[in-house]
């Protein structure tokens, strides 16, 4: 079995002469969640209607599942796309009923997984609802029930969490994490980085339409660490060796380090010296700390 | 081609659901059970039955009175015009007339009655006029010519061919009325079912479903669902009315003389449902491009109204259509994809169209329909997916016939 559920290579897509993607590659693997992220216009839901063969690549190659996109494998995907929306006149249950069929799913089944799914959400008083009747974060719950209701093996999600209260954003992201203990691969598009970074095994950054980083999150964090450490104690005198400046930002202080000495041994300099630590922590830099930078270095 | 199956179902249920459709269905079965009650009533309100009707006359010349038993109205002569007034008030008599002295040079006759009337019935006059006669002439003609006078002709009317031969039976005015029938049903039947589809492409346009079912199904196979879906429902609702004409049409000319003679053969339904599908087809297609192009639903009214201008000529034409049936008008539309079904169908419920004529059309409309498909499939690909601005005319010619 194939290691990656999508291969996507060197893909090219203009509009009217404007490049929207550029030389687009990467991988999805089976059971683990791509963060697709990048500011708005930068080509994430272009590259993501040419891995769902809604429109057509200038050039590249996309494979899915194995191969290039036939319907087969359609019935295998969920798309959530940005552009979103439900039948507003006829129940929650039919619509779900439909877009199963479409899947080619199997009716009894689909009513049954609905029901579960609905459960699961507590939604399941709102089945028999018009979804002109739903709230809007309802709606997009729905949506998403829709998204995954055939059991997919790729999940594709462009701007999940747009327009969605904390509540159901914080419902979502469960949903997404079931979802990878399930042993699905899905790819996670946003242009609020800091959203899906704490779901993220790998990130794919977008800028311009071409990819400006690409890599383990983790790995990508400690290529852009900036060294320092954040302090906040009772009182702070004199500076443990090693470090090479310190910022004050008011309650806490940070240091910054020399590039031979690491985290612990600063934390241990403290703490013999008596010092009562209310916080230590590596700083990290956020995604769209990183993504800042990355495009800075490139202009 | 499972997947076309179920969009074909799932467009067809929730169709065949709408008010909108039931309404429209029902409407021309209802307007015509309901124009026949009327008729019923008015026909029963105007023959009060065998019951003779007393007429009072007063007869200042003394030359009138024989004859006095007209069909069923029975004239009595009364000698002065009080009397007579009195028994009109009485309700003896319904009316009476005065003969006066000079009756044969003026030709003056006065009448009065209780009755409130937009005009003098009919058969009153016509009693009145056969009494009046009968009296002058019965003397002077023997009783063969008497009665003719009475009904000087019973007409027989034939049209000639240039060659002179006697061509089929001269029409009736009601054999104008099914080909206007034709018409309109036609007419309805076509936009109503492909403004559906125009509805449905717009709307999940504007629900922004069409992404999700894009990533099911194929555009094609949308196109595909979508117009055989929405098809079904039309043809179910086409096939009611076409039904509903043809009873009628039994009905009618059975009970109705004005209708005598109409007559809808299964053939010609036959006709109907083939005319209808390529017609529906054409439309469809039409309409699915329209509505792939605009982003709402405004917008593709007022682009589909365009489109569907000409399907109005045969309605606007109708009287000139159906009394030159054979000019080079109706002839012409019957040649033109748009106007063809509606023409042709008009043309077939009076007369033999020629079978090169029938073969010209619906070759032109079948290619009609492969071309339009074939452009709406590609415009569909396209365009389903674009919210905002409307892509120029030249921008989808240039589309559709380059790539």
């Amino acid at each position: 079995m194939d290691v990656n559920t999508v291969e996507v290579s060197k893909v090219n897509k203009s509009f009217k002469g404007v490049k929207v993607v550029n030389d687009i590659s990467f991988n999805v693997e089976r059971g683990e969640i791509l963060g697709m992220v990048g500011p708005n216009g930068a080509g994430k839901t272009t590259t993501i209607r040419m891995l769902m063969d809604i429109i057509k690549p200038d050039a590249g190659e996309i494979k899915v599942l194995g191969r290039p996109l036939n319907e087969e494998a359609k019935n295998r995907i969920g798309y959530l796309p940005e552009e979103r929306g439900l039948y507003r006149k006829i129940t929650v249950s039919q619509s779900l009923a439909y877009l199963a069929a479409l899947k080619n799913m199997d009716t009894v089944r689909a009513q049954e997984r609905a029901a579960a799914l609905l459960e699961r959400v507590g939604m399941a008083q709102h089945k028999g609802k018009k979804t002109e009747e739903l709230s809007r974060g309802m709606g997009q719950i729905v949506q998403f029930i829709a998204t995954i209701l055939h059991d997919p093996e790729l999940v594709v999600l462009d701007e999940p969490f747009s327009g969605l209260d904390p509540v159901n954003t914080e419902l979502l992201k469960e949903l997404v994490s079931e979802l990878r203990t399930q042993g699905k691969s899905i790819i996670l598009s946003s242009h609020v980085m800091n959203q899906v970074e704490e779901l993220c095994d790998r990130v794919l950054m977008i800028h311009k339409g071409e990819a400006v980083l690409y890599g383990r999150l983790t790995d990508i964090k400690a290529r852009y660490r900036n060294n320092s450490v954040f302090l906040e104690c009772d009182r702070f005198e004199e500076a443990p060796r090693g470090v090479v400046g310190s910022k004050n930002h008011g309650r806490y202080v940070e240091l910054f380090l020399d590039s031979q000495v690491l985290p612990q041994e600063i934390l241990s300099a403290l703490v013999e010296k008596g010092i009562t630590i209310h916080r230590f922590e590596v700083s990290t830099p956020s995604l769209n700390e990183i993504f800042i930078q990355v495009v800075k270095e490139r202009q | 081609m499972k997947k076309t199956l179920t969009i074909l179902r799932h467009e067809f249920r929730q169709t065949i659901r709408t008010r909108s459709f039931i309404l429209l269905t029902m409407a021309l079965p209802l307007l015509l059970v309901l124009g026949y009650s009327i008729y019923q009533g008015v026909q029963q309100r105007s023959q009060p039955g065998t019951e003779e009707v007393e007429i009072g006359y007063v007869d200042h010349t003394g030359e009138f009175d024989d004859y006095t038993s007209q069909s069923d109205i029975l004239l009595v002569p009364y000698p002065d015009e009080d009397k007579a007034r009195d028994a009109l008030l009485a309700e003896d008599i319904e009316e009476y007339f005065v003969i006066p002295t000079d009756y044969i040079s003026s030709g003056a006759i006065t009448r009065y009655t209780t009755e409130t009337e937009v005009e003098v019935p009919s058969r009153t006059i016509n009693a009145m006029a056969a009494f009046l006669r009968s009296n002058m002439l019965s003397e002077q003609v023997s009783s063969e010519v008497l009665e003719r006078t009475q009904h000087p002709l019973s007409l027989f009317s034939f049209k000639l061919d240039e060659s002179g031969e006697i061509s089929p039976a001269q029409k009736e005015v009601a054999a104008f009325l099914v080909p206007i029938a034709f018409a309109f049903i036609f007419y309805f039947a076509l936009v109503f079912s492909a403004g559906s589809l125009l509805q449905s492409v717009t709307e999940e346009k504007e629900n922004r479903v069409i992404e999700i079912i894009l990533s099911s199904v194929s555009p094609r196979q949308l196109l595909a669902g979508k117009v055989l879906g929405l098809g079904a429902a039309g043809l179910l609702q086409i096939a009611v009315w076409l039904l509903t004409v043809r009873v009628f049409s039994q009905v009618a000319s059975a009970n109705i003389p004005a209708f005598s003679g109409v007559s809808i053969s299964w053939g010609l339904l036959g006709w109907g449902v083939l005319y209808f599908s390529l017609g529906y087809l054409l439309f469809a297609a039409l309409y699915a491009g329209v509505g792939a192009v605009s982003s709402n639903a405004r917008e593709a009214q007022s682009w589909s109204a365009i489109v569907i201008m000409p399907a109005v000529l045969p309605m606007v034409l109708s009287s000139l259509i159906v009394t030159n049936t054979e000019g080079a008008v109706s002839r012409a539309l019957t040649f033109f994809p748009i106007t063809a079904p509606t023409l042709a169908m008009m043309r077939l419920a009076n007369e033999t169209v020629p079978g090169w004529e029938l073969a010209l059309s619906l070759a032109v409309m079948v290619a009609a329909v492969v071309l339009t498909m074939w452009a709406a499939a590609k415009i569909f690909r396209a365009y389903l997916l674009m919210y905002g601005k409307r892509p120029g005319l030249k921008e989808i010619f240039r589309y559709v016939t380059v790539s």
